[in-house]
């Protein structure tokens, strides 16, 4: 479970360019949820999400993740509960090394990264059995530097690659909001299958409003760093697409 | 002959420099100036060691200590006091300077006729081409254990904090101590050179690293183009190319030298080759563009 308490997020603080980007947020999202966030243009949600991650510290108040305490724990050390897919498919991996490579990191999250070589061929096997479930044809191009990949086909690895190590809270900072509407398809239906088959605590910030209606289990719209509205799964079922439009101004 | 095997053993001393600046600058993305200051750090331990008739096994691992306490210090200040690593890479570069300068004692150290690395084993007769092949055999070690580093969970992580600061940090790498780490590493390979070179030379000079990051950064710029345009991904072949880069380095000047140009003129033509082979490629991108 994650829970956030009274939580202020201030940029540039006593400055003329001073942001009141979260004002006072409380939250608790439970095991297996999905969360979804919307709102517009400076919301607060992406602050919130990088609240979560540890990308940004809080002014005040507290985060727990599982009963644990994180609030001024940094990114690296929160990665042991949680996995993150970016909006931008190159902040989710590294264009340079192998799709390989990436997966060894992406296994090895939560333990040290030693002085030993663990891309062997048991670990290949392995990772060329989990990206073939993608159906995407990428299984026999596990050498081939991550750059070289689609956009679409990178969000979908970075998917899988939050799996391979023990994974309880699933961050998507807009997965799809640079994808075309089929790969963003392949991506949303992915990562749907992929939280409810490990049963993960997930967060989804998006500006779709089809995936918005069609994912999650619960719905939050944000709007000037506070939360406006909050519905939980059967509030959310009762809701027409288009009611969720107004969600997004 | 001797001219050619000279440039070519030259070439395999400033492979450590080359390496240095390929992990500082294409893994990390850093551009590291400490190198001037750590190549004559590990070329003045070297002499000041030497002339205290200390043995090669206490003489390399204090060199490689000292260059990567030097690195480790350019990472600190970047990663802990948030300054510019090229501002930071410049502060310990400078007090390098004096550190160095009190360490040797005088501005230069003679080694005269004191045993070397290059005296203790005699494979054949010639000077030179015993120093090769003791040089090659250095030169193998060295890229054998960069190259498995860079092979390992570590290394991976290395080379990923260069390419997605974002994506690693989110994968449980604290990139601060990466970059000290791979700082230390790059710096420590430089001392390296200097240690070689200062023995090859037969002396250490306060002067010996001025400009010297040139010829890692033109060693490694050859070495991108070879790579790009041979689409290399093996981390063997980048690293084996990076020396080549160095050696070829080497004998571009040594021609320079070769057809009469003056010798107070060489660190002009370092610059103006440099620049030439940075700037080549992009030019000829823009006018197919």
């Amino acid at each position: 479970m994650i829970e956030i308490n009274q939580i202020h997020k201030i940029f540039n603080k006593g400055k003329a360019n001073q942001v009141d980007a979260i004002n006072g947020i409380d939250l608790k999202i439970n095991l297996g949820e999905f969360l979804i966030i919307v709102g517009s243009n400076g919301s607060g949600k992406t602050t919130l999400l990088n609240l979560f991650a540890g990308s940004v510290l809080p002014t005040s108040g507290t985060i727990n993740i599982n009963g644990n305490d994180v609030t001024n724990l940094p990114d690296y050390k929160r990665s042991q509960w949680i996995a993150r897919v970016f909006q931008n498919p190159v902040s989710g991996t590294a264009s340079d090394l192998s799709i390989i490579d990436n997966f060894r990191l992406a296994a090895i999250r939560t333990k040290s990264k030693g002085l030993s070589i663990g891309v062997d061929d048991v670990f290949k096997k392995l990772v060329k059995e989990k990206i073939a479930t993608l159906g995407m044809g990428l299984e026999n191009k596990t050498d081939q530097p991550m750059g070289t990949l689609s956009g679409g086909q990178r969000q979908a690895l970075t998917l899988l690659m939050s799996i391979m190590d023990s994974c309880k809270v699933l961050l998507l900072d807009e997965p799809t909001a640079a994808l075309d509407p089929r790969s963003a398809e392949v991506v949303m239906k992915t990562a749907d299958k992929l939280i409810k088959d490990f049963n993960l605590t997930a967060i989804l910030i998006t500006h779709n409003l089809k995936d918005a209606y069609n994912y999650g289990s619960r719905i939050i719209q944000m709007r000037e760093g506070i939360i406006l509205k909050d519905l939980n799964t059967e509030e959310k079922a009762e809701l027409k697409q288009n009611d969720l439009f107004d969600w997004f101004g | 002959m001797d001219f050619y095997l000279g440039t070519l053993i030259q070439g395999l001393c400033f492979s450590g420099i080359a390496l240095g600046i390929y992990i500082s600058m294409k893994i990390f993305n850093i551009p590291d100036i400490t190198t001037d200051g750590s190549y004559t750090l590990g070329g003045g331990f070297t002499g000041v060691l030497l002339l205290h008739n200390q043995p090669s096994y206490i003489i390399l691992p204090a060199v490689i200590i000292a260059g990567a306490i030097a690195g480790a210090l350019t990472g600190i200040i970047h990663t802990k006091l948030k300054i510019n690593a090229l501002l930071a890479g410049i502060l310990v570069m400078t007090a390098l300077y004096s550190v160095n300068l009190t360490l040797m004692g005088r501005s230069n150290l003679p080694l005269n006729a004191l045993p070397t690395i290059f005296s203790l084993v005699n494979i054949v007769s010639n000077y030179n081409q015993n120093t090769l092949f003791i040089l090659l055999f250095f030169v193998i070690i060295i890229t054998l254990l960069i190259g498995y580093l860079l092979k390992t969970d570590f290394g991976i992580a290395m080379r990923a904090t260069g390419n997605s600061e974002t994506m690693i940090r989110a994968l449980g790498v604290n990139t601060d101590r990466m970059k000290i780490t791979g700082l230390a590493i790059a710096n420590a390979l430089t001392a390296v050179s200097g240690y070689l070179m200062t023995q090859y030379q037969g002396f250490a000079d306060i002067s010996m690293g001025i400009g010297i990051v040139i010829i890692g950064l033109g060693s490694v710029i050859i070495a991108e183009a070879f790579i790009n345009w041979f689409k290399v991904t093996s981390i063997w072949i980048s690293l084996l190319l990076v020396i080549s880069g160095a050696i070829i380095f080497q004998f571009v000047l040594a021609f320079t030298l070769s057809i009469g140009i003056d010798a107070t003129l060489l660190k002009l033509v370092t610059a103006v080759f440099v620049l030439l082979i940075v700037s080549l490629p992009r030019l000829s991108f823009n006018r197919s563009a």
